[in-house]
């Protein structure tokens, strides 16, 4: 466990200077849009005098240079005080605390079946390298990470909610339906399957085509040729031996994939109109609330981070080599 | 064997290499197969596809053809694809190059730069661009060439750490070839053939981006896009879903297209190391 805490230690020492960078880098977007946070506060409660103007310039510390500026703007983040969020009229924070949970079930539903199905795929295909059904799982696969996962939903809706009405079209869950405990959990997930479908079947292609590679290597490897000489019996070795080999690099590709479905699920939950962190982002865009968009980009950086750390924990305890020295 | 013959053996590159021909010659055409503005309003909304032979895929919910749409749309994807595309691997590759060469703390700040860039998801990042500066094409293309120069940075600086100590550079370093001479003429064009190969994910992922970003109202506001179709069409989606399901399938065959030719590059490249 110690090798963990070191690897811990180190992964969180080196993602300092990178949320610094992304703090600098959002804090450059904040000034470069036009118009500040007087100017949308007026735009939302209808307007103002100059002398007002002024007065709320110097009360929110915007009439000061931009280093005092920015200043003002770490000091505030390291109180985990994001601003304020003037199209919602309340602590951005809060906002962004209340969206999360929808966004993360929706991104582990959608990570655990394109890791789980992509993974059984690839390995059927890569048990027989060269076969039909590796070409076909390969060429299959690589139609499918070509389709646009938004489209993806809205055709998977279009069959299964307004044409054969076996799922709902939209939502998180039945509005003002009352329903408690585990009726609600199941009414959350019958709300998932569309969106989780659209999101997870993309990235299971990529799942596929990683694992059947990998074991297409392991496959010339020679303790392979050695255990099929002691006589191991096909499926120990396709799934011990060789699938079993193949796997970790799966597990890299997990936390490089968290930032990839985190962007991908700001469209699939405005298709499917899910309160989440995603569709925070986009209303961030259309109610022109730049602070908050700033605050939602933070977020899903320091939720990156979070993840790869996480991923870096489990592939120390997967393979003893990592961390050692 | 040259390269175009080992490229020609791959199938997948074959059918990717005619499907992006065929869509590059439709881009260019454009004007010419559908003369006028594809935003113009030519026969009675929502008109089914095959019904008028004026309109052969139908019209959406103002009357404009939707052929007019996907013919012109071709342009948008594929120009902000390559453009995009080609601003990632050129910066990436300098930057790369640089990172590689100069070594120590110039190389440990550009790599937590490129880090960085890689923390936040790539369409956030172009969501945040396209909206602080205004949505318009070169825009477009900055915002998806921000999150994609990393991978070529990476790919470049790991290929030019092998490189900077080849015997030819040392003896160019030797002869008093400038530094960035070295950089420009030596050591870069022999790491690029890796970054190469990863072009078609980019160029696919540039593609993939727009239309997602137009697909939210962030696309230039002057073009048709396949995004901004799928967009338009979604109002009307129990009804008439044919208007969001055609471009996406453009969309998706371009993608498919783009994904094959790369494998058949990658496929060729790969065949010229083993017979070297």
């Amino acid at each position: 466990m110690n090798r963990a805490l070191i690897l811990i230690r180190r992964r969180l020492l080196s993602a300092l200077p990178v949320l610094a960078l992304v703090v600098v880098g959002t804090f450059v977007l904040l000034e470069s849009a036009s118009g500040d946070a007087v100017d949308a506060y007026l735009v939302s409660t209808g307007g103002g005098d100059a002398a007002l103007v002024e007065s709320l310039r110097a009360q929110w510390g915007l009439d000061q240079s931009a280093l005092a500026r920015f200043w003002l703007y770490v000091t505030s983040l390291l109180r985990f005080d994001l601003g304020w969020s003037v199209s919602f009229g309340r602590p951005i924070g809060a906002v962004i605390l209340e969206r999360l949970p929808n966004t993360l079930l929706l991104m582990g539903t959608a990570t655990a079946l394109s890791f789980g199905v992509g993974t059984a795929l690839g390995i059927v295909a890569g048990s027989k390298p060269g076969s039909f059904r590796d070409r076909a799982l390969s060429i299959g696969s690589l139609a499918l990470y070509a389709v646009p996962s938004f489209w993806l939903g809205l055709v998977l809706s279009v069959l299964f909610a307004v044409q054969l009405r076996w799922l709902p079209l939209s939502g998180i869950e039945t509005l003002a339906s009352g329903k408690q405990g585990l009726e609600r959990a199941l009414d959350i997930a019958w709300h998932l399957v569309l969106p989780a479908g659209a999101l997870g079947l993309i990235y299971l292609a990529l799942f596929v085509r990683m694992m059947r590679t990998g074991m297409a290597e392991v496959w010339r490897l020679d303790f392979v040729r050695a255990a099929r000489g002691r006589g191991v019996s096909r499926s120990r070795l396709v799934l011990r031996h060789v699938a079993r080999n193949a796997l970790l690099p799966l597990v890299t590709m997990l936390g490089l994939q968290a930032a990839a479905m985190l962007g991908g699920s700001v469209v699939i939950e405005s298709v499917f109109a899910i309160p989440g962190f995603g569709r925070l982002a986009q209303e961030a865009v259309a109610a022109r609330d730049t602070p908050l968009l700033m605050g939602v980009i933070l977020v899903s950086a320091m939720a990156v981070i979070v993840v790869n750390l996480l991923v870096d924990i489990a592939y120390a305890v997967l393979d003893p080599r990592v961390g050692a020295s | 064997m040259s390269f175009v013959a080992r490229f020609l053996r791959s199938p997948e590159g074959v059918i990717g290499a005619v499907v992006l021909v065929l869509l590059g010659l439709v881009a260019l055409l454009a004007p010419v197969l559908i003369a006028g503005d594809p935003l113009a309003i030519v026969a009675t909304p929502l008109t089914a596809p095959f019904s008028d032979a004026a309109v052969p895929l139908g019209t959406d919910r103002l009357g404009r053809s939707v052929l007019a749409g996907l013919i012109h749309g071709a342009r948008t994807s594929l120009l902000v694809g390559l453009a995009a595309a080609a601003v990632a691997i050129t910066v990436g590759s300098l930057v790369g190059t640089a990172a590689g060469l100069a070594g120590g703390l110039a190389d440990e700040a550009l790599m937590r730069l490129a880090d960085a860039f890689q923390t936040v998801p790539g369409f956030l990042l172009a969501l945040a661009f396209v909206s602080v500066i205004g949505p318009s094409l070169p825009v477009m293309v900055l915002a998806i060439a921000l999150g994609a120069w990393t991978g070529p940075a990476r790919l470049a600086r790991a290929e030019v750490l092998s490189i900077r100590e080849r015997d030819y550079v040392a003896a160019a370093r030797v002869i008093g070839m400038h530094p960035a001479e070295i950089a420009l003429r030596q050591v870069l064009p022999n790491a690029l053939p890796p970054v190469l190969a990863y072009a078609a994910v980019i160029v696919a992922g540039a593609i993939l981006t727009e239309a997602a970003l137009s697909f939210l109202g962030l696309g230039d506001p002057n073009s048709v896009t396949w995004g901004s179709m799928i967009a338009e069409g979604r109002t009307v989606l129990r009804s008439q879903p044919f208007l969001s399901i055609i471009p996406g399938l453009a969309l998706v065959v371009t993608v498919l297209g783009v994904y094959l030719f790369g494998e058949g590059l990658a496929e060729a490249l790969s065949r010229r190391r083993v017979a070297a």
